[in-house]
């Protein structure tokens, strides 16, 4: 069938505009904000008493010097670094091969974990937080009972295994959906071909799951580099490590009191700036994993 | 596979190490959260004494409490009601309507969603600051320099409204790709049909679309009471502390209060119980009225 495109009439142009209004509105009420900060980030602090429309004199780079250094934002961009990348590590470890056993074999305790995994989806961390802290208190004082140095609080280890035991039921959940999806045929060619059960998990099905291990990463290391609930609660010493988030956090905190505001503006879009390029590289990919995964709280 | 040797040792390495976090960090830490709750715990003093409900009786007492039970359901109500109207508007425009530049207003009204909520709450504060903030810049615009500056986080009658703009400001660009996601899964014969029977766009959302995601619809309601309470507690720790005066305490914020900073454990965990069975309970009850004859493509 022919079909030409019909002129514009007055009423679709102006249903068109009035999209783009609504639109353009909220795409406004996100991105001033953020611009907002970043221009704040390079002004003086004199020029913060000032009109907050006017742009910034000069690209004043010493803020960031300073909250790269004085405000130990270098040192916390390490610790979020490390914490993260051992989170993400020992998750992949721990959760693939259970989500992979859980989707793929039948055995006795097959539905309670099942069960136990997705009812630990409705468990928020921040709800539980106090009784892990809690629980490591006990710990450290039951090894200065026995004469030894505390260990579970204050500790980037630590942190990152309670990050990775806590995103167990998500990943768990999305791992052995993918798998069930996965069709048996190349596990039987691979015993037939003579594979173990750990061969063929590690060398025919990891990489076939590679899609959903991306997208497990991608959500893992975005909530993982944002915390700051419980980073902020397990590493409580003032001499002990901290990470990004809980750093800024106190920075806030001091920079209201001592008032130096661009040091603070340029230690928010340090927090910001790896996210955001990490964003702008896999959008696509974070919103449609979100469709594939479902929901995460 | 299940003739392969080994197998139930196969089995046992590949679950047993997961589940065994799981049960370590999320399990115990839940269940001991519902048995300190019967308990009188402070300090860092061993000492505990079995009380019974006697928290519970203390805690429905407390003008405190109530003052936070009172704000988190404020919270919760207005906060859900205009993040899921938008995010149903905002969904419904991107994907019955074709236009140039939709991607880009796809990527910009997630963005806020990959940020962590520190970063938020600072930029926040930085916007609502009573000297040099973005909105009273703003409004100076309309009043006319030196007009007298609204306190947005220091009056307590507005505080609350100021926290529940962020927090939409967060959510809704997560609850649009969410809503997008489920309605490109109905197919367009529906619409074309109804154009057909002349039906304008706006019917097409009630009669179609609407009752098409309803589902969807309820499940993220679910989520989204459990994901409210946990970020109004992470908002309010950055921009208020639950001041001034408690008129921004929320759930969470006040258990972290007593459990953590004053090391009341016994009632912090109390206060723990309630949010569990508040959350759940308003989710069950939400779940029951929102139920429909579901409709299928």
């Amino acid at each position: 069938m022919q079909y030409h495109k019909p002129r514009p009439t007055a009423s679709a142009i102006a249903s068109r505009f009035l999209i783009y209004l609504v639109l353009g509105l909220l795409a406004i009420l996100i991105i001033v904000p953020l611009l907002w900060v970043f221009m704040a980030s390079f002004k003086q602090n004199s020029e913060f008493y000032g009109s907050p429309w006017v742009l910034p004199e000069g690209l004043y780079f010493q803020n960031y010097v300073d909250a790269w250094s004085k405000a130990r934002m270098g040192d916390f961009m390490l610790n979020s670094a490390v914490t993260t990348a051992m989170a993400l590590g020992m998750l992949l470890i721990f959760a693939l091969p259970a989500a992979y056993v859980l989707s793929r074999f039948r055995f006795r305790l097959r539905r309670l974990m099942n069960i136990s995994f997705m009812g630990g989806l409705f468990i928020n961390v921040n709800y539980i937080v106090v009784p892990i802290f809690l629980m490591l208190v006990a710990g450290d004082k039951q090894l200065r009972a026995w004469g030894a140095a505390p260990f579970f609080l204050n500790n980037l280890f630590m942190l990152a295994l309670v990050y990775a035991a806590t995103a167990l039921p998500f990943t768990v959940y999305l791992l052995s959906g993918y798998f069930a999806t996965l069709p048996v045929a190349y596990e039987e060619a691979a015993y037939i071909d003579g594979a173990s059960n750990l061969t063929t998990m590690v060398r025919v099905m990891f990489p076939l799951a590679l899609p959903a291990i991306i997208t497990v990463i991608l959500f893992n290391f975005l909530s993982f580099w944002n915390e700051y609930i419980i980073a902020m609660t397990l590493l409580s010493s003032s001499t002990g490590p901290k990470t990004l988030p809980v750093g800024l956090m106190y920075l806030t905190k001091a920079q209201n009191a001592r008032s130096e505001f661009g040091q603070l503006y340029a230690g928010l879009v340090l927090v910001m700036l790896p996210t955001l390029i990490l964003y702008m590289l896999v959008q696509r990919k974070l919103t449609q994993g979100m469709a594939l995964g479902g929901l995460k709280g | 596979m299940d003739r392969h040797k080994g197998r139930g040792w196969f089995i046992f390495w590949c679950s047993a190490p997961a589940f065994l976090l799981f049960i370590i960090f999320m399990v115990i830490p839940t269940f001991n959260i519902f048995r300190m709750s019967l308990y009188k715990w402070g300090g860092f003093s061993a000492r505990r004494t079995f009380i019974g409900l006697g928290n519970f009786r203390t805690l429905f007492e407390d003008m405190k409490f109530l003052q936070a039970f009172q704000n988190t359901v404020l919270l919760i109500v207005v906060v859900s009601v205009i993040t899921i109207t938008l995010a149903l508007g905002y969904a419904a425009i991107l994907s019955r309507i074709k236009f140039k530049g939709q991607n880009f207003f796809r990527i910009v009204f997630y963005i806020p969603n990959i940020l962590s909520i520190v970063i938020i709450s600072a930029v926040f504060s930085a916007v609502y600051d009573s000297h040099n903030g973005l909105l009273n810049g703003i409004l100076a615009l309309f009043k006319g320099e030196g007009a007298q500056p609204v306190y947005w986080l220091g009056n307590q009658n507005i505080i609350i409204y100021s926290l529940a703009g962020a927090m939409i400001w967060q959510a809704i660009g997560y609850y649009m790709v969410m809503y997008m996601a489920s309605m490109a899964a109905i197919p367009e014969s529906l619409y074309e049909s109804a154009g057909l029977e002349g039906a304008g766009k706006l019917t097409q959302f009630f009669q179609i679309t609407l009752p098409l995601i309803w589902n969807n619809l309820r499940t993220t309601l679910t989520f989204f009471i459990i994901s409210s309470i946990n970020m109004s507690f992470m908002f309010v720790k950055v921009m208020t502390d639950g001041g001034p005066d408690g008129s921004t305490e929320v759930f969470l914020s006040y258990m972290y209060k007593q459990a953590y900073t004053n090391s009341t454990y016994g009632y912090g965990m109390a206060i723990g119980v309630v949010i569990f069975i508040f959350s759940f309970a308003l989710s069950g009850i939400v779940n029951l009225v929102t139920r429909r004859e579901t409709l299928e493509v």
